[in-house]
């Protein structure tokens, strides 16, 4: 009898330890990665947005509404369980490397909108266990919220602040309803995702539509002529903590 | 041999009945944090890692000191490690649990751990610290019970043991060195990145596992017939000196590159840890009682007559293994996260569920502890082991 349970004991052993390791072979074994989208469209395209400085009226928060009610981001009414997809912050918090006593008038305390920077060189990207967030093609870093397990090693990695993990079931603060994008769960992690959902389907990201000021510009910087290219090109630009080398695609014009 | 964690005085079922009891109630409140989420902890949009990762990155560090037994014994052939090897192994054996456990409650959606496994990311370091840790614990389980059952059964250890113990040694630097790997890659986080974090895991594990080790020999001579021996004990104490030691002084470098230095962004993280930052100063009582209590055990651990007492040595080991946790607890988290990259300076505070939840893991860990240190100390007592100092288990 003793030797029969430690027999089965050791086979059972054997066998969780083959099926852990079988994954990872897997992974060496496996020849072509899987296909979702056109790989033509996806090469010739690098999306990234540029933000003008001080163009935002007073009080105006129709990107980020916008962006809220399309994206079905909730709204727990605290700081700590908050979850944030566009946002603005004090120009010294965005920057805080240009900040001095002497800095001008016009930007000291200037609401500055920040979203997820869709690094080139993502962070977060790199230290998800799962793949759960990684770079596409075009340079949207995305999200699965299926596969996340909710560690929040991305959240450490983000030197923005640009994700946001749901502390608590998110649906029931959902002010209205958009059946046409995925709630979702509490313990995943979300954040701004460029509305690839919208560009899929030819449209602009929707805090660019919304925005009556025009100053978020949205184009392929692999386009010479695109609005976003000629505006790099002529104006000077700052990212967020350059010298990080995450290769930020939000550029801030000043 | 299991059968022989289900016989015991009172007094072992007292305590067997408290770890029950404990985990009783902290699996309530985890029942809690699975329906409610993790919203039910202290944890926040800044300050997004808390309690939980903090105990899993110290006893990592509990798990990983216990070589400091096993080397000395199997490289260096120091016979008075003989008697205590099986219980450096099994106390890595508890504490790499608990670390799992840690993980595994820290998750948002725990039902998909085995993501980690699906979709393994070679890129990503808590990947590769799955996998060490687990590693060292089927390696610790192996070799502990594998020694123990050829001592009861008064045979000769098999032969494929000895390279397992070999390996063991190398990995045990491993699981640290992975663990600091999680933090001082991260460039957002400029308080983890050095690379000083994995020098200062290890000095400071080879003090706090080593101590737990000697509380734990104290306890055993007191309540059981066995008796670790004065050498090893002695030997042990040296070696939590040294851990301490080198543990100060590693704080004492980091802080002169930084404050010297004096890049904004590094000094908020070090100021916040030491003084406070605009009036928010949680951590700073914690801090400097980790101080007092780091210089207290070095006194106590250098002076030879305050060492070679077992009061004060115990005092000692005690005041290693707090000040080693409030070093870890609260000393690598929370001035990790606060300032926020943006400046933002929120105080995180684990909240009640949130402690109780972690002293569940705690107790999953002491109570698996004191099963394989009771059946442990039961071979050796039948087998008249504690008669003789010096008799060597293989």
């Amino acid at each position: 009898m003793d030797v029969d349970r430690r027999g089965f004991i050791k086979i059972a052993g054997i066998v969780i330890v083959g099926l852990a390791v079988k994954p990872i072979f897997d992974v060496f074994s496996r020849t072509e990665a899987p296909k979702a989208l056109d790989a033509e469209t996806l090469t010739k395209t690098r999306w990234a947005m540029a933000i003008k400085l001080g163009a935002c009226e007073d009080g105006c928060r129709e990107c980020i509404d916008a962006c809220n009610s399309i994206h079905n981001v909730p709204d727990f009414g605290n700081p700590k369980d908050e979850i944030k997809w566009i946002w603005t912050i004090p120009y010294e918090e965005v920057f805080p490397e240009q900040n001095s006593q002497f800095i001008a008038d016009k930007l000291k305390g200037l609401p500055v909108t920040v979203l997820c920077n869709h690094c080139d060189n993502p962070p977060c990207a790199r230290v998800c266990p799962t793949g759960a967030t990684w770079k596409r093609k075009d340079g949207i870093v995305m999200m699965d919220y299926h596969r996340c397990i909710g560690c929040r090693f991305c959240m450490a990695a983000c030197p923005y602040g640009s994700r946001s993990f749901n502390w608590r079931d998110p649906r029931p603060f959902i002010k209205e309803l958009n059946p046409d994008f995925p709630t979702r769960t509490k313990g995943v992690v979300e954040k701004c995702n460029f509305c690839e959902e919208r560009l899929a389907e030819g449209l602009l990201p929707a805090c660019v539509e919304a925005c009556k000021e025009k100053a978020l510009v949205f184009g392929n910087l692999d386009d010479q002529n695109s609005e976003i290219r000629k505006l790099l090109s002529t104006n000077y630009t700052i990212r967020r903590k350059s010298e990080l080398g995450t290769e930020p695609e939000v550029y801030y014009l000043i | 041999m299991i059968e022989k964690a289900f016989t015991g005085d009172r007094k072992y079922w007292a305590w067997i009945l408290f770890l029950l009891v404990v985990i009783a109630i902290g699996f309530g409140f985890y029942l809690l944090q699975w329906f409610r989420g993790l919203g039910i902890t202290g944890m926040g949009r800044d300050v997004s890692w808390g309690l939980y990762i903090a105990n899993m990155t110290f006893l990592v560090g509990v798990a990983a000191g216990a070589v400091m037994v096993v080397l000395p014994y199997y490289l260096h052939n120091y016979k008075a490690f003989g008697k205590i090897t099986t219980f450096g192994e099994f106390l890595a054996v508890a504490a790499v649990i608990m670390c799992i456990l840690f993980v595994t409650i820290d998750l948002g959606q725990p039902t998909r751990v085995v993501n980690l496994l699906l979709h393994p990311s070679l890129h990503s370091v808590l990947f590769w610290d799955v996998i060490v840790l687990s590693v060292y614990l089927l390696l610790n389980l192996v070799i502990a019970w594998h020694l123990l059952s050829a001592h009861h059964n008064e045979e000769a250890p098999k032969a494929w043991v000895k390279p397992l113990i070999l390996i063991s040694i190398p990995w045990a630097i491993s699981i640290h060195t992975v663990t600091a790997f999680i933090y001082s890659g991260l460039a957002a986080r400029p308080f983890w990145l050095t690379a000083l974090m994995a020098p200062r895991f290890l000095a400071s594990a080879f003090a706090s596992g080593p101590a737990l080790l000697i509380i734990a020999c104290l306890i055993m001579k007191r309540f059981t017939r066995f008796d670790p021996g004065k050498e090893a004990m002695q030997k042990l104490a040296q070696i939590v000196a040294y851990g301490t030691i080198i543990t100060v002084f590693f704080l004492i470098v980091e802080s002169f590159t930084v404050f010297y230095g004096q890049v904004p962004e590094d000094m908020n993280h070090l100021k916040y840890f030491f003084f406070g930052l605009d009036g928010k100063t949680t951590l700073v009582p914690w801090m400097w009682t980790c101080f007092v209590f780091w210089i207290a055990a070095i006194v106590l651990l250098i002076n030879p007559r305050t060492r070679k007492n077992e009061k004060t040595l115990a005092v000692a080991a005690v005041l290693v293994f707090v000040s080693m946790w409030i070093d870890k607890g609260l000393g690598l988290i929370m001035p990790g996260f606060t300032p926020s990259p943006t400046g933002a300076l929120t105080e995180y505070w684990p909240t009640v569920p949130e402690t109780l939840i972690t002293l569940m893991v705690w107790a999953i860990g002491f109570l698996i502890l004191t099963i394989f240190y009771k059946i442990t100390i039961s071979v050796k007592e039948e087998s008249g082991e504690e008669e003789s100092a010096h008799t060597v288990s293989s």
